[in-house]
């Protein structure tokens, strides 16, 4: 007895209108607006992963492994700053701002990067008292919103950061909805409560490199030249950005790939605008280099950065430093597996919670409702973090003494190779096995 | 009145010895001459001081400036008193572009005209330009007033929030979500308080009342539009 010949085809999904597309197109026809979230792209890209160490052999010679002595430290600002940050590892936590995160966050943040000898940053909302206390060194950004700017804090700060992009939104502004307008954010930032906020995507008071010349040199005047001056792009043209950034007189630039995380953009610009950070770390440098600037103008890289490798592969094509935002975030407890009834509640599951804009997070750390916030418990979420960048930090090391380095920053391009064809082309080091660059002429 | 002369001192020497003074200072009169487009020219000044320039200064003049009282006897460039906090800073010529942008609180007064985007983003200052602005004046203005005893350009307002403005002339078109209001009596007091308190001499019953019609403060899709 055969099987009965099917007289209709199964039914059969398409690869173009996959089940994604399809529930988008219902969702947008049923609600008349775009995906808002957070967190950074979620689509498959080529990244770290796609690259790999080569380790030493009988050409290389390791340290060994627990014994010799593999520095981590970084100086951030040499070019003009009189005071340089001194941080003791090259890992940074990015700047997210009070709003897009509770005090309770931005607290425990201070002091997992205190503990452990490095910077945080503020964020698209000012600084806050609490964040100033609890961080050692903080980073203090100039946005184009401008919210809660004030020379004050700009004396107090360690270092400024002018931001003109990020790698979750090249070319956007910032977006704080209404329910997550509590009246002090409200305050902080000269606004009603309750209204969708939306900061703007381009200074208010400069256009264009001359300009920011300017502006950066009007920042060294306030500070009396003490501070350094970070300059954030998102990874668009990453080796014109860059060239641009050094030119107006950055003493850092930090790169944030699309990878890179945020608090609320829509889903259509998180997927669709800027370029891996796998394909922007080698222009970045190459611009530094042409410039005579590399190691000189320190870069910062982000945007997806996971574990020690990502920092290691990151250094090793060049950067000086990574900053890391998302990472941070679930280190401090966010997307918490023992929180799944919670995010179920809210049609989510642990692991894709990306709802910060809604300042319901159940883990209260993307939320200004005072009731979810204070189940975080600052000094415990601090303690995590610390922890955490403690391992990225011994992983990176184990990398690079496998790989035979005193110095995390004494990696180079050299001792990678790439796993596939776009990343080789990407991050210009050979495929694996073969003496091939795409693209290198 | 202590003077400085910018063709012999740099902006730098000039600038650290301002901030150096305390808020007691018995130093409290300053005049710099030659500043011959100098920018960041008396930049975060942090007591109550007052400077006068005599010249015209280039970019971020008095820019986030707090308690001082600047005065310049010029014309300024862009950025003029950006994110003021407090004090006053008057300028007796014109000003150029996104004049007195973000500022969050004193009296920025400019005798003659301001540039584009006067009052960009301004949160808590108060501005008064006795002459005309430009296109993009006030745009997401969040808190403050902006007086115009001119004529106003393109997109005035747009996207405001909470600020007041006054215009005496003509408004050649107003942005997204800014309307005309009604110039209460309440709203007079406040413009003519804030004439007097800027040395302008106009008549605030000539002027009419701008503001937000509130309408995109929260997202609604059939205001697509207006994005
Ligand atoms: C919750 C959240 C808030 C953020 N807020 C800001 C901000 O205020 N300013 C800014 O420059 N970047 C902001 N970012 C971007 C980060 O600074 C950083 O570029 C990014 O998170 C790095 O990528 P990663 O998340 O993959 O580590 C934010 C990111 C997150 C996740």
């Amino acid at each position: 007895m055969s099987a009965p010949i099917p007289v209709r085809t199964p039914p059969r999904r398409s690869a173009t209108f996959d089940e994604h597309s399809i529930a988008e197109i219902q969702r947008a026809a049923a609600t008349g607006i775009y995906d808002i979230r957070g967190a950074g792209t979620k689509r498959k890209l080529p990244h770290f992963d796609d690259l790999l160490f080569l380790g030493a052999s009988v050409s290389r010679y390791p340290l060994e492994g627990y014994r010799e002595k593999c520095a981590t430290d970084v100086v951030l600002g040499t070019r003009f700053a009189k005071k340089p940050l001194h941080l003791k590892t090259p890992v940074t936590i990015a700047g997210m701002s009070f709003g897009a995160l509770s005090g309770q966050a931005k607290e425990a943040l201070g002091r997992g990067a205190t503990a452990m000898g490095t910077s945080t940053t503020t964020g698209d909302g000012g600084m806050t008292p609490e964040e100033r206390e609890s961080s050692k060194t903080l980073v203090y950004q100039l946005l184009p919103s401008r919210y809660g700017m004030n020379p004050d804090d700009l004396r107090k700060a360690d270092a400024v950061e002018i931001v003109v992009g990020q790698g979750a939104k090249p070319g956007g502004g910032g977006m704080l909805l209404g329910q997550k307008i509590s009246a002090r954010v409200a305050a902080m930032r000269n606004l009603p409560q309750g209204i969708d906020q939306r900061s703007a995507c381009r200074h208010p008071d400069w256009t264009g490199p001359d300009d920011l010349t300017i502006k950066i040199q009007e920042i060294r005047e306030i500070t009396d030249w003490e501070k350094p001056i970070y300059v954030k792009v998102g990874a668009t043209r990453p080796y014109f950005d860059i060239a641009l950034a050094v030119k107006s007189g950055a003493d850092v630039v930090v790169l944030d790939g699309m990878q890179g995380g945020t608090a609320a953009t829509q889903e259509v610009f998180i997927e669709h605008v800027g370029i891996p950070i796998l394909a922007a770390i080698r222009p970045a440098v190459q611009a530094l280099q042409d410039l005579d600037m590399h190691r000189k103008v320190q870069l910062i890289v982000s945007g997806g950065i996971r574990n020690g490798a990502d920092v290691a592969k990151a250094l090793a094509l060049g950067a000086d430093a990574v900053a890391i935002g998302t990472a941070a975030l679930v280190a401090l407890g966010d997307n918490d597996p023992k929180l799944e009834t919670e995010y179920q509640a809210l049609g989510s599951t642990a692991g894709c919670y990306d709802d910060w804009h809604e300042g319901r997070d159940p883990a209260g750390i993307t939320t200004q409702d005072p009731e979810l916030a204070a189940r975080l418990d600052p000094v415990k979420a601090g303690r995590r973090l610390a922890n955490y960048l403690a391992v990225l930090t011994m992983e990176a090391q184990i990398i690079a003494r496998a790989c035979g380095k005193s110095h995390l920053h004494n990696l180079e391009p050299d001792d990678l190779v790439a796993l596939t064809v776009e990343s080789a082309a990407m991050a210009r080091v050979p495929l694996a096995g073969t003496s091939w660059i795409p693209g290198a002429i | 009145m202590i003077t400085v002369d910018l063709a012999e001192t740099s902006v730098r020497d000039l600038n650290q010895r301002l901030h150096k003074l305390p808020k007691d200072t018995n130093e409290r009169a300053w005049r710099v001459v030659n500043p011959k487009g100098a920018h960041a020219l008396v930049a975060g000044l942090d007591a109550p001081i007052e400077v006068t320039i005599d010249g015209h200064p280039g970019y971020y003049c008095a820019g986030m400036n707090k308690e001082a009282t600047v005065i310049v006897n010029g014309h300024c460039g862009v950025g003029l008193a950006e994110n003021m906090m407090s004090g006053e800073v008057r300028v007796k010529g014109n000003a150029s572009d996104a004049a007195g942008a973000t500022g969050r609180g004193g009296l920025l007064v400019v005798e003659g005209d301001a540039g584009l985007r006067c009052g960009i983003s301004m949160k808590g200052i108060d501005i008064v330009v006795a002459g005309s602005v430009g296109h993009m004046s006030a745009f997401m203005a969040q808190t403050g007033s902006l007086v115009v005893c001119g004529d106003v350009g393109s997109s005035f307002g747009d996207s405001i929030y909470e600020a007041r403005l006054y215009v005496q002339g003509k408004v050649e078109s107003l942005g997204a979500d800014c309307i005309e209001k009604k110039m209460t009596p309440h709203h007079l007091a406040k413009l003519e308080k804030l004439l007097k308190r800027a040395g302008i001499e106009a008549d605030a019953r000539r002027f009419r009342r701008y503001g937000s019609a509130r309408r995109l403060y929260n997202f609604h899709v059939d205001n697509v539009d207006a994005y």
